[in-house]
């Protein structure tokens, strides 16, 4: 198992190498060599993910070494998606390292926890966790664009024409992109934490319990929430919303990471090692 | 042996007023051309005029004798003393005025480097040249590569990107931030050559209505019907500022036309959709700190001309890159030319031979294994007579110089029949 995860670390580092070439050399192989290995890379990962759910019968989200797993697996499928519709290859020089660095953070967990719960063979336990994943990825590619977005607009609007103006697509692409993303991204989390409540009502009898993952999942959901509700009201959009996006960024990270290190909680497990 | 000769001026050696003396309309250059042909020490020649230069590309047996033949013809027909422009007039030979001429047809000694006219400007003086026959194998051949040198060039090298006139460079900006700029709603305020060749250009990349507005209604209403707009109000600007989202400016009011808290209000009412403001008004008509409000974009002329210095001065790297391709261009040219004669031609044609009938000889012989020694060095001496006795007629006929003046297209045809130059 050990060897596929380095494998799998290679392809995305060797993807997000060719994604730096194609940013600094403007070659369109580059960007092709980049994409077709994080394909690779996204494939190996699936299988990698689904034959331990197989060897163990239960998604293997039990521990850090799961749960990285599955947010590096997010971020290339969401992008894979992303560059489909909207050809936004730039976007490249951010997914590809992203999901290499959490990988290469990942393999420093074992990977192997000894003692099942029954808590993780549940199937809407499954579909509870795929989802958010899947809306997170989505959000940290909508932080990523919304970087971009800033640094474009800042060339533009200071008028230096550099090596950044060049390089990146137009306001309109990056505004869109970052917005398809957050729909993308609100859709999941939302559907992830409806799941989420159902199954805490099956386990544990109620819906909410006012456990820290969940007040600051709500937060989390709440911010990007005003985003949307902004944006389709008055017209939130270029800047004020590439700021919302990376500011919710920050939130979720710390509903992700900072909840379980902090305050305690019933998704301790989650970032145990 | 021809050689290739040119003389000519340029922006860079002579100033507007002797070029324009010097011009030739295409007419002229017909003529021109019959006449030029007509004089002994020009064997082929061909006429370039555009705004910026005037360039007469010859080949001639005799180069100072075809310089000075070229120029006292220009001072003849133009009717200009010679001290006038001699000056200012370049005279290349050789390697020199092949590497001229590659330069010149890749915009690579053009005023504005990497401007596409030029191409063309050539190709229709070559045009010319083939109609009135006065261009033969070397000038055909060089004309050819400095086509495909400039293609080359236009396509490995970014000679050609990034505008470099203000109008461009603004449809550059727009489409930085609006991704594409079809659809997109125009308004032109006052009116200017400059604006107008913006508005035109918005147009060809497929915007959307255009609005005008002009202090004078008459004057906005007839540049309406020239763009196929709406004329509208000075005093409704504010109104259409929530519709458009490109804003062309070039009045001479000495006020702002178009002030912050406009724009500020508007911005609600456009629900934040950007809006673009190219100002070229001196004074200014848009209020600079528009710039600061969110996804609202000013530029003025001055960030313009910086923008279109910046990119000239990346084209100018980039001719770095052109001038080392015509280098390599120059060097192959100079071995198919060299080729061109009498002696290397007469050696390839026998190398050829040779190669051949050896080759065929050696096949043979390899089924013939029973043959002794003797009977082997006859077939071989055979051989060797045969391709004597073949090339003794086309080497006399190439040796005497039987061409009636005509030696480089019989040599090129002697080439291109016995394929020599692969």
């Amino acid at each position: 198992m050990e060897s596929v995860i380095i494998f799998i670390i290679v392809l995305y580092t060797l993807s997000a190498s060719g994604y730096f070439a194609y940013f600094f050399v403007q070659k369109n192989n580059f960007h092709k060599i980049g994409y077709y290995l994080l394909l690779a890379g996204f494939i190996f990962h699936s299988a990698y993910i689904i034959s331990g759910y197989i060897k163990s019968g239960q998604m293997p989200v039990h521990n850090l070494h799961g749960t990285l797993s599955i947010v590096s697996w997010s971020v290339s499928g969401v992008f894979l998606i992303l560059k489909y519709k909207y050809d936004l290859r730039i976007l490249g020089i951010f997914a590809a390292p992203f999901s290499a660095c959490i990988m290469i953070v990942a393999i420093q967990f074992p990977g192997i926890t000894s003692g099942t719960d029954k808590l993780f063979e549940s199937l809407l336990l499954i579909v509870h966790v795929v989802t958010i994943f899947i809306g997170e990825a989505s959000l940290a590619l909508a932080f990523g664009v919304g970087l971009l977005y800033l640094l474009q607009e800042y060339t533009i609007k200071t008028k230096r024409h550099g090596f950044f103006y060049k390089r990146l697509p137009s306001l309109d692409l990056l505004d869109n992109t970052g917005y398809a993303c957050i729909v993308a991204g609100f859709t999941f989390l939302t559907t992830g934490l409806i799941i989420g409540c159902i199954y805490a009502k099956l386990v544990w009898g109620k819906f909410w319990s006012w456990d820290p993952k969940e007040v600051w999942s709500g937060i989390t959901w709440l911010v990007y929430a005003a985003l949307l509700h902004k944006r389709l009201t008055v017209g939130w959009r270029g800047r004020r919303a590439a700021i919302m996006a990376i500011i919710g960024f920050i939130v979720l990270l710390f509903t992700f990471f900072g909840v379980n290190f902090l305050l305690q909680g019933h998704h301790g497990n989650f970032t145990r090692w | 042996m021809l050689n290739i000769v040119l003389i000519g001026l340029n922006h860079k050696t002579a100033p507007v007023d002797i070029r324009e003396q010097l011009a030739f309309s295409k007419e002229e250059t017909k003529d021109s051309l019959e006449s030029l042909q007509k004089h002994p020490e020009i064997n082929e020649v061909l006429l370039i005029s555009t705004c910026n230069r005037v360039e007469i590309l010859m080949a001639a047996e005799n180069i100072s004798g075809a310089v000075e033949a070229a120029s006292a013809f220009l001072s003849d027909i133009k009717k200009i003393n010679i001290n006038t422009f001699k000056e200012s007039l370049y005279k290349y030979s050789g390697d020199n005025a092949v590497r001229h001429i590659f330069r010149v047809a890749s915009s690579l000694d053009s005023m504005v480097v990497g401007e596409p006219q030029i191409l063309g400007q050539i190709k229709e003086a070559y045009q010319l040249a083939t109609s009135k026959k006065t261009s033969g194998v070397i000038l055909n051949r060089l004309l050819h590569k400095a086509f495909f040198i400039s293609k080359r060039i236009r396509n490995d090298t970014g000679i050609g990107d990034n505008a470099v006139s203000i109008s461009y460079a603004a449809i550059e900006l727009g489409r930085k931030i609006f991704g594409s700029l079809e659809g997109k709603k125009i308004l032109l305020i006052g009116a200017g050559e400059m604006a107008e060749i913006a508005v035109e250009h918005l147009i060809t990349n497929r915007a959307g209505d255009i609005f005008i507005a002009n202090r004078t209604f008459e004057r906005g209403v007839t540049l309406a019907a020239k763009f196929n707009g709406n004329a509208i109000r000075f005093e409704e600007i504010e109104d259409f500022l929530e519709i458009v989202d490109i804003i062309i400016s070039s009045t001479g009011s000495p006020d702002f036309v178009i002030t912050r808290p406009q724009v500020k209000s508007v911005m609600r009412k456009r629900r934040n959709r950007p809006l673009f403001f190219i100002d070229i008004a001196v004074p200014r008509d848009i209020d600079p700190h528009i710039n600061r409000l969110t996804n609202s974009y000013v530029y003025d002329v001055d960030d313009l001309k910086g923008v279109i210095e910046e990119n000239i001065e990346k084209r100018n790297k980039e001719a770095v890159k052109g001038n080392r391709i015509v280098d390599e261009a120059v060097i192959r040219f100079r071995q198919w030319f060299e080729n061109l004669d009498v002696v290397p031609t007469i050696v390839d044609l026998r190398k050829k031979m040779d190669t051949i009938a050896n080759a065929e000889v050696e096949k043979t012989l390899h089924t013939l294994n029973h043959l002794p020694k003797n009977d082997r060095n006859a077939i071989h001496k055979m051989t060797n007579a045969l391709v004597n006795k073949i090339l003794h007629d086309p080497t006399l006929y190439l040796k005497n110089n039987q061409f009636h003046g005509n030696r480089a297209s019989c040599i090129d045809i002697t080439r291109k029949l016995f394929k020599l130059d692969d």
